[in-house]
């Protein structure tokens, strides 16, 4: 099924207000009005900035309200003239893919906001959250490849000066490397879109950066499409990241404040595989098929690699950041299995991911705010002195390593699953990851909260009523995921079949012997099943 | 016909002049001239105020006289006037528009700074209108001969305006060296019209570009190849230098760093856009048929500067000199756009194909001096407010905590540093990727990469100055810089002294002039504006297709 055709059946149903371009707006407007308060008054930015972000979180949510859920096409389509002899275009819309990740980016940064402090400079603080707002829910939504691009750069600046403002350490140095690695790896992502389009542009008629069109009707040479999705994918590669060009990610997420981390874990790091899956799988299918076993590959070291260097870190944070590269690999290995389970399983990952690593980086920001250090040998014996805090640790930890019931678990088995009859032995040493997070998880819980408590571990204060109020949203998502994972999966699939079509369509020679996809009513048996097997062995 | 054809000064005609197409120049020129006359009779007016607001209004009049002529290309198309030696087209009325622009810009930024450095006198606007004006001639003059006199009356003011701080040695030494040097690339340059004199018979561009085609079929025995490539590379030397491309560039970190702080930001605007506009308009308009021959040269030059422009700044740690290093980088970017625009000539001269890659060329082209001349007069106008007096406080640290006791002017900063670095919604990026499009156009993918690969390493630079802004604290200890007098000077600075009050004040910057603020302003939104807005894309299409034709039409 063509994916333009979709749109134009879309857009009949034209939506009342600009639902998307006000995802954008939102969070700038509230960037303006914070530019114009005066900085002494660190309780009105903050109200102001956790307002704004609100009140974008309540669009996202109005926009998984209104989404239709048997649709596998582009919905709230905005599209208007913006350069066109260039043949660009604002051209903003979501489908199941994407829904979550703006609803996620939606529900993380009032999050994000509520429950940290800057300690200094306020102002500018949130000034670039709202930035960074407006930019991440524009880069899940731009369906016009430079318009993506500009989203994607852009939001390397407030981060940029979130690391290097307010971040901790060698901050300086962490946020230049972030910005440094991410941008060189992008430079040449912007040759190969032009490439791209101007390659494409005798076939289509004309020069368009719509990701529509080019996907329906590119026809460029082998060697040319293999360049160009590479100088995608390293872009992608380092922001999702992968193994090996993921050494910016302990360094950035150690130094930042807890709310960069938060939002660079729970979200920034989503635009790497969504871009894979949108830009990669979706323009280049025969491509990424063929390269496949080489992102999977990649992917698993990283998932083996991010697992073992996880346990072996004596800092908290920084066991946080690398057990981050072990879940990206997951999401990777979902994707490049090019079947139903894989995605799906690799997107409602990404928003597992951003809900677990966000909520850890949050108990950790806690931890640093009470000791003052982020040691794991300096900390122990916290579950005497902050009881309400290793139970919702316990619970997030759970989450993050992915035990049945919660949300972690949906993710990773569809993955596996996925994996599993696509590249088998993939996911075979794929799942020595899910015991591996157990054990660096666990063990650094036991090592942090278990033990005897000695001097200010003994003191510590527990979570404040606000700090638990503000969680909350997180912990509840965690569990509901977990236990009734359905209307996500709903949302979603139909666009992953419809992608999933898609490539078929265009791979000619795509595996006869592959198993029969499993539907959807099947893929939720399967969930049950394994679950119900689960508490069987409990 | 060309000016050194006429050689029977008695039957030298007047050639007509349609002053309504001049009115641009004129004004400039004129303004100048005026403004020095008026300051000569009348001493009152030689206060610091009125040569200023005169040569804004002159720059405003320029500019609007810009637009009308722009409105009547509508109708009347694009003319070649003054017996064919001026060509006023598009390319010329943006360029115009350009420099107009620049100079009204820099206009502000001398006015709060001769207060601070204590010069009065009117001789700063005047050299500057007068090198504006020669800039002006430079980039629509159609004859060699004027292209010549263009770039020396262009010159010759630029050396005395870098020269003009005559307390700093330094600003002495810029000024000898730019003039040195600058002399030899004028030699240079000059022997290369004669070359091509020689070679095609005449100094008229539009008499050149035909010379090579009446060749072909026989009509022109005198045409020699070998004789116009010689011409050719001595004149792109001498372009090179102006335009500071590498390896031509030895001047540009010592001027850059020497001369007075908003002298800098007209050099690195309205000298380059005329050094570049003098370029297309010689090598493409005039000797397009030698295209696959220059280009060559073109990408050598522009991966030079973009590399070498990029990691040279790496190791500065003088914010001048490293905006210095950074304009070669971004010279290096204009040259990809020249080089795609004679991609055209590659592949057929008159396909439909080769067309197409010129428009995209052209339109990158142009866009990039528009959005690189405000990126770079805001950086020195900013650099310009903070430097403080004698124009000491340039270096990276001087910089430091600059975002706690002025957070605007560093917030400002930090939008055009970004900018350069070529960050979305900004006009650096579209300039960016408007060259990379156009690059990928004429299939110079591997130019479009190592232009990139080298914005990133020249991004190095900017953060650095940002990080000096906004993430490292100021010192302790105040410099109090604008408190430090040197002996020898000190009865010169007494009376500067006590004009500056706030020496005292612990603030280490001097008070911010706001001409100087409203022209960082103006740049700042217009880099916003050109980045997030397709504004005037038609007006560029229409001049980039022009451009594009300007080698059919010869």
């Amino acid at each position: 099924m063509s994916y333009a055709s979709l749109i134009a059946a879309e857009a009949a149903e034209t939506v009342d207000f600009a639902v998307l371009p006000s995802l954008v707006l939102a969070p700038l407007l509230t960037m303006a009005a914070l530019l114009l308060l005066p900085p002494s008054r660190e309780d009105y930015l903050k109200l102001t900035a956790l307002v704004g972000s609100v009140i974008t979180g309540a669009i996202s949510l109005y926009v998984l309200y209104a989404f239709d859920m048997g649709e596998p096409g582009f919905q709230f389509v905005t599209q208007r003239e913006w350069y066109s002899t260039l043949g660009l275009s604002l051209f903003l819309a979501i489908d199941g893919i994407s829904l979550f990740l703006v609803v996620l980016t939606g529900v993380l940064f009032p999050v994000a906001i509520l429950t940290t402090e800057p300690h200094h400079d306020p102002k500018p603080y949130y000034v670039w959250m709202m930035l960074l707002m407006a930019g991440s829910m524009g880069a899940f939504m731009a369906l016009d490849l430079l318009l993506f691009f500009m989203f994607f750069e852009v939001v390397l600046v407030p981060m940029y000066f979130l690391i290097g403002g307010w971040g901790h350490g060698d901050r300086v140095y962490s946020a230049m490397k972030f910005f440094l690695y991410t941008m060189a790896a992008s430079a040449l992502m912007l040759v190969g879109i032009t490439s791209l389009v101007i390659l494409a542009a005798p076939d289509i008629g004309f020069a368009t950066f719509d990701v529509t069109v080019l996907a329906d009707n590119h026809e460029l040479g082998r060697t040319a499409s293999i360049l160009v999705f590479l100088s995608f994918a390293l872009a992608f590669a380092v922001k999702v990241p992968l193994f090996p060009v993921h050494t910016w990610l302990p360094d950035a997420h150690t130094e930042a404040p807890t709310a960069g981390s938060v939002i660079l874990a729970g979200v920034m790091l989503k635009l790497g595989t969504y871009g894979l899956l949108r830009f990669g799988v979706y323009l280049f299918p025969t491509v990424v098929r063929d390269l496949a076993p080489l992102f999977l590959t990649l992917g698993v070291v990283g998932i083996v690699y991010g697992a073992a260097v996880a346990t072996m870190q004596s800092d908290l944070k920084r066991l946080v950041a690398y057990s981050s590269v072990a879940h990206m690999g997951f999401i990777v290995l979902g994707i490049f299995a090019l079947n139903n389970q894989g995605l799906s399983g690799s997107i409602i990952q990404m928003v597992n991911h951003g809900i677990s690593t966000g909520a850890l980086f949050i108990l950790v920001g806690w931890i640093y705010e009470r000791r003052h250090t982020r040691q794991i040998a300096e900390l122990g014996g916290l579950q005497k002195s902050a009881p309400i805090m290793a139970g919702v640790f316990t619970l997030v930890m759970l989450s993050s390593v992915g035990l049945p019931g919660l949300n972690g678990f949906v993710g990773e088995f569809l993955i596996l699953v996925g994996a599993f009859s696509s590249a088998r032995w993939w996911a075979v040493i794929g799942v020595s990851g899910v015991i591996l997070a157990a054990l660096y998880l666990l063990w650094a819980y036991q090592r942090t909260f278990h033990g005897p408590a000695e001097g200010d571990n003994a003191t510590m204060g527990d979570l404040r009523r606000s700090e638990l109020l503000g969680i909350m949203p997180l912990l509840f998502l965690i569990v509901f995921l977990g236990v009734y994972p359905k209307p996500v999966l709903d949302r979603i699939e139909p666009s992953v079949d419809a992608l999933i079509a898609h490539v078929e369509s265009r791979v000619d020679d795509f595996d006869e012997d592959e198993p029969e996809p499993v539907t959807r009513a099947g893929t939720e048996g399967l969930i049950q099943a394994a679950e119900e097997a689960h508490e069987g062995e409990e | 016909m060309s000016l050194l054809a006429q050689t029977d000064l008695t039957e030298f005609a007047t050639p007509d002049i349609a002053w309504s197409l001049l009115a641009p120049f004129v004004v400039m020129a004129v303004g100048g001239i005026l403004l020095i006359t008026i300051t000569s009779v009348v001493p009152v007016l030689r206060g610091r105020g009125f040569p200023a607001g005169f040569t804004i209004l002159t720059a405003a009049v320029s500019a609007w006289f810009c637009r009308s002529i722009w409105n009547g290309f509508a109708e009347n198309g694009s003319q070649s006037i003054v017996a064919d030696a001026l060509a006023i087209d598009r390319m010329t009325i943006v360029v115009w528009a350009i420099i107009a622009m620049a100079v009204f810009l820099v206009a502000a930024l001398f006015d709060g700074y001769l207060r601070r450095e204590n010069f009065d006198g009117p001789e700063w606007y005047v050299l500057m209108l007068m090198s504006a004006s020669g800039a002006m001639l430079m980039a629509a003059a159609q004859d060699l001969i004027l292209i010549f006199l263009g770039l020396e009356i262009l010159s010759i003011a630029v050396y005395v305006l870098a020269g003009l701080h005559l307390r700093r040695l330094t600003s002495q030494e810029a000024a000898f060296k730019y003039f040195i040097l600058g002399a030899v690339a004028s030699a240079l340059f000059l022997y290369g019209i004669a070359l091509v004199y020689g070679a095609t018979g005449s100094t008229n561009i539009n008499v050149i570009a035909g010379a090579r085609a009446a060749n072909d079929i026989g009509l022109n025995p005198v045409e020699d190849s070998s004789m116009v490539l010689a011409g050719m590379a001595l004149m792109m030397i001498g372009f090179a230098f102006k335009v500071s491309a590498v390896p031509f560039h030895m001047w540009t970190p010592d001027v850059y760093q020497g001369s007075p702080t908003p002298v800098v930001a007209f050099m690195a605007s309205a000298v380059k856009v005329a050094g570049f506009a003098g370029l297309v308009r010689v090598f493409w308009d005039g000797l397009g048929y030698y295209a696959p021959d220059w280009r060559p040269l073109i990408s050598v030059l522009a991966i030079a500067s973009l590399v070498l422009g990029s990691f040279m700044a790496l190791a500065q740690s003088n914010v001048k000199r490293m905006l210095a290093y950074s304009s070669i980088t971004h010279a290096g970017f204009i040259l990809v756009a020249v080089h795609s625009l004679a991609g055209g000539s590659e592949g057929g001269l008159d396909s439909a194909e080769g067309v197409v890659n010129s428009v995209a060329g052209g339109e990158a082209f142009l866009f990039y001096l528009l959005a690189y001349s405000l990126l770079v007069i805001g950086s020195f106008g900013v650099l310009t407010m903070i430097g403080g007096r004698d124009d000491r406080g340039h270096n990276l640290d001087d910089l430091r905590g600059l975002a706690r006791s002025r957070p605007v002017l560093a917030g400002l900063m930090a939008v055009l540093l970004f900018a350069q670095a070529g960050v979305p919604f900004t006009s650096g990026f579209t300039a960016k990727f408007r060259v990379i499009l156009a690059a990928a156009n004429s299939g110079s993918y591997v130019l479009a990469g190592i232009a990139m690969l080298a914005a990133v390493v020249a991004a190095v630079l900017y953060l650095r100055v940002v990080v000096s802004m906004f993430m490292v604290d100021a010192p302790a200890v105040a410099h109090a810089m604008t408190a430090t007098v040197d002996d020898s000077e000190a009865d010169a600075e007494t009376e500067a002294a006590e004009d500056e009050a706030d020496v005292v004040d612990p603030d280490r910057w001097a008070r911010i002039p706001r001409p100087a603020m409203f022209a960082v302003f103006l740049a700042v939104f217009g880099t916003l504006v050109l980045g997030i807005f397709p504004w005037g894309e038609n007006a560029l299409r229409e001049a980039a297709v022009e451009i594009a034709f300007l080698r059919q039409a010869g």
